[in-house]
C-alpha cells in the first residue's frame, strides 16, 4: 500500500427509518461507510448494523439474488440490495427506502401479508388433471411443454414488481404482477388441470383487467419472469374464452 | 369475484389499436401534407372516398379508432385521478365510442 | 405448528400515492404519453368522419381540408400516433406469444414482421391514394 494513499472512500446511505413505538412519522438517517469495489447494498446495511447502528431492521438471507428477501428502495428503484453494486452509485449518496407501495412495519421492513394472502387466492400450487398414485409413475412432460411455463417459474417472490406497479400502488386490491404471473406458470404447465378455477380469481376486475401493461414490472423484475407479458397472454386467453362462450354456450 | 366482461371492450381496443397503429399514419400525411401540398388533389381523393371499399375501410378504421380511444382514455384518466367518476366515465367513453360509430354508418351509408 | 403473529410495536406507515405518480420516473411518464397519445387517434377518427361527411360536397372536402388549423392540429398528431404505432408494435410480441417446439420464436423477430408489414400496408395506402385518385 503507497504511503499516500491513506484517505479510506467512503459512500453515504441515505437510510429511511420507522419506529412505530418512537415515532408517527419516518425520518432518514445518514451513514457513512466505506467504499468497496466489490461491496452490494447489502454489504453497506451490514456494515452498519454491525459496527454503526444495531437498531437498523431490514430482511435478507441468501446474498446472492435467489430468495427474494432483501429488495428494497435504492435511489428510488427496486432492487435486490445484495445485486446492487456500491460501485454503481459512488460517489453519490445512496437513498434506501422500504419497498414502494407496502405499508412499513419497521426501517426498512415492508408488510407482505397482502401478497402471501394473494399467493394463496391465485392457488399458485400444482393440482393435477388427474391424480395418480405413485406405483403409477410420474407425471410425464415434453420439453416443449415445460418451455410454455418454464419463465414463470424464475419467480423468487421479491416483489420488487408491485413496487413498480403504480396500478398495485394507487388500488392495493389488484393482484399484482407476481400473483398473476405465478398462477400462470400453472394454467401453463401441462400437468395442472386447475385453469378454470384460477380463471374465476384472475380473469376479474381486480386480476388481470385491472392490468394497464405500464410494464415497469417486468423492467425492475430481477429475474427475467416478465410479469406483464404473462399479464397480456392471460388477457387474450380470457378473451378468447369469453367470445367461444358467447358464441358457442354448448361447448367448453 | 365474477369473471370480467372487460374481454369486450379490450378487444375492441385492441382491433383499434392495431388498425390505428398501421393506418392512421399514412393517412395523416395523405390528408395534412399531401393535399395541402398539392401533391394529391382533394378531388380525387373525394372521388376514392365514395368508392364503396373505401367507406367499409374508412369506417372501421373509425369506429375502431373511437374504441381504441374510449378504453384507453378510461384508463387513462382514472390513472390521473378520475376515478371518483367510476360509471360516468364508462357511459361518457363508451358511449361516445357506440355512438358516433352509429353515425359514421349511417353517413357513410348514404353517401 | 400454528402460524403465530408477532406482536407490533405500532401502526404501520402508509405511503399514499399522489395523482401526480406519472411524473416520479421516466417510465412512468412514457407510459402516460403512450396513453394519451389514444387522445389523438380518436381526435383524428372524428376528422376523418367529418371528412367522410362531405364527401357529397365538392367544395365542402375540399374546405375541410385546407383548414389551417386542422391541418397543424394533423401535424401535432402525427409524431404522436407514430409514438402509438412503435409502442404498440414493440409490445405485440409480449401479447402475441409464438412456439416452435421448444424454442420461442424471437420477440424482435415478431417486432421486425410487423415493422415491415406497417411500411408495406403504408406504401399501399399513399399508392392507391396518389395513384388511384
Amino acid at each position: 500500500m503507497a504511503a499516500s494513499d491513506t484517505a479510506k472512500k467512503t459512500v453515504s446511505l441515505e437510510v429511511f427509518r420507522y419506529r412505530p413505538d418512537q415515532e408517527d412519522e419516518p425520518t432518514f438517517q445518514t451513514y457513512e461507510v466505506p467504499y468497496k469495489e466489490d461491496w452490494v447494498v447489502l454489504d453497506a446495511l451490514n456494515y452498519v448494523k454491525d459496527t454503526l447502528d444495531g437498531t437498523l431492521s431490514y430482511r435478507w438471507s441468501c446474498r446472492m439474488g435467489v430468495c427474494g428477501s432483501c429488495g428494497m428502495m435504492v435511489n428510488g428503484e427496486p432492487k435486490l440490495t445484495c445485486s446492487a453494486f456500491l460501485r454503481d452509485y459512488y460517489p453519490n449518496p445512496i437513498r434506501i427506502e422500504p419497498l414502494t407501495y407496502f405499508p412499513v412495519i419497521r426501517d426498512l421492513i415492508i408488510n407482505m401479508d397482502d401478497f402471501m394472502n394473494k399467493l394463496t387466492d391465485v392457488q399458485a400450487w400444482l393440482q393435477p388433471k388427474e391424480e395418480k398414485p405413485v406405483s403409477e409413475g410420474e407425471y410425464l412432460q415434453t420439453p416443449a411443454e415445460l418451455a410454455h411455463y418454464k419463465q414463470y417459474t424464475m419467480c423468487i417472490n421479491c416483489m420488487l414488481c408491485y413496487s413498480a406497479c403504480p396500478v398495485y400502488g394507487r388500488h392495493p386490491s389488484f393482484m399484482g404482477p407476481a400473483a398473476i404471473a405465478l398462477a400462470q406458470r400453472y394454467n401453463l404447465d401441462s400437468r395442472d388441470g386447475a385453469a378454470d378455477q384460477r380463471a374465476e380469481v384472475i380473469f376479474t376486475h381486480d386480476g388481470i383487467w385491472g392490468c394497464t401493461f405500464v410494464g415497469d414490472c417486468s423492467r425492475v423484475c430481477p429475474k427475467h419472469v416478465d410479469p406483464a407479458g404473462a399479464i397480456q397472454q392471460a388477457k387474450v386467453t380470457a378473451t378468447q374464452d369469453w367470445y367461444k362462450s358467447l358464441l358457442m354456450p354448448k361447448q367448453k | 369475484m365474477a369473471k370480467s366482461n372487460e374481454p369486450i371492450w379490450w378487444s375492441m381496443f385492441s382491433a383499434g389499436g392495431v388498425m390505428s397503429a398501421f393506418f392512421v399514419p399514412a393517412l395523416i400525411v395523405i390528408t395534412a401534407i399531401a393535399v395541402p401540398a398539392g401533391w394529391i388533389s382533394a378531388e380525387g381523393l373525394r372521388e376514392l372516398v365514395q368508392h364503396p371499399i373505401t367507406r367499409i375501410f374508412l369506417f372501421v378504421v373509425i369506429a375502431l379508432s373511437l374504441f381504441h380511444w374510449a378504453h384507453r382514455f378510461k384508463f387513462a384518466m382514472e390513472d390521473l385521478g378520475l376515478k371518483q367518476l367510476g360509471r360516468f366515465l364508462d357511459i361518457f367513453c363508451y358511449g361516445s365510442a357506440i355512438v358516433i360509430t352509429i353515425i359514421a354508418a349511417a353517413k357513410l351509408v348514404t353517401l | 405448528m400454528a402460524n403465530k403473529q408477532p406482536t407490533r410495536a405500532g401502526k404501520d406507515y402508509v405511503r399514499t400515492v399522489p395523482n401526480t405518480w406519472w411524473l416520479k420516473k421516466k417510465t412512468y411518464a412514457l407510459f402516460m404519453v403512450r396513453e394519451l397519445t389514444c387522445i389523438f387517434v380518436g381526435g383524428y377518427a372524428l376528422f376523418l368522419l367529418a371528412l367522410v361527411s362531405r364527401a357529397g360536397d365538392e367544395a365542402a372536402f375540399e374546405a375541410l381540408l385546407r383548414t389551417p388549423l386542422l391541418i397543424a392540429l394533423q401535424i401535432i398528431a402525427l409524431p404522436m400516433v407514430l409514438y402509438h404505432s412503435i409502442t404498440w408494435i414493440n409490445l405485440t410480441p409480449k401479447v402475441m406469444v409464438v412456439f416452435r417446439g421448444e424454442d420461442k420464436v424471437s420477440p424482435a423477430l415478431i417486432a421486425g414482421v410487423n415493422y415491415v408489414a406497417w411500411a408495406v400496408v403504408s406504401g399501399v395506402i399513399l399508392w392507391i391514394a396518389c395513384c388511384k385518385g
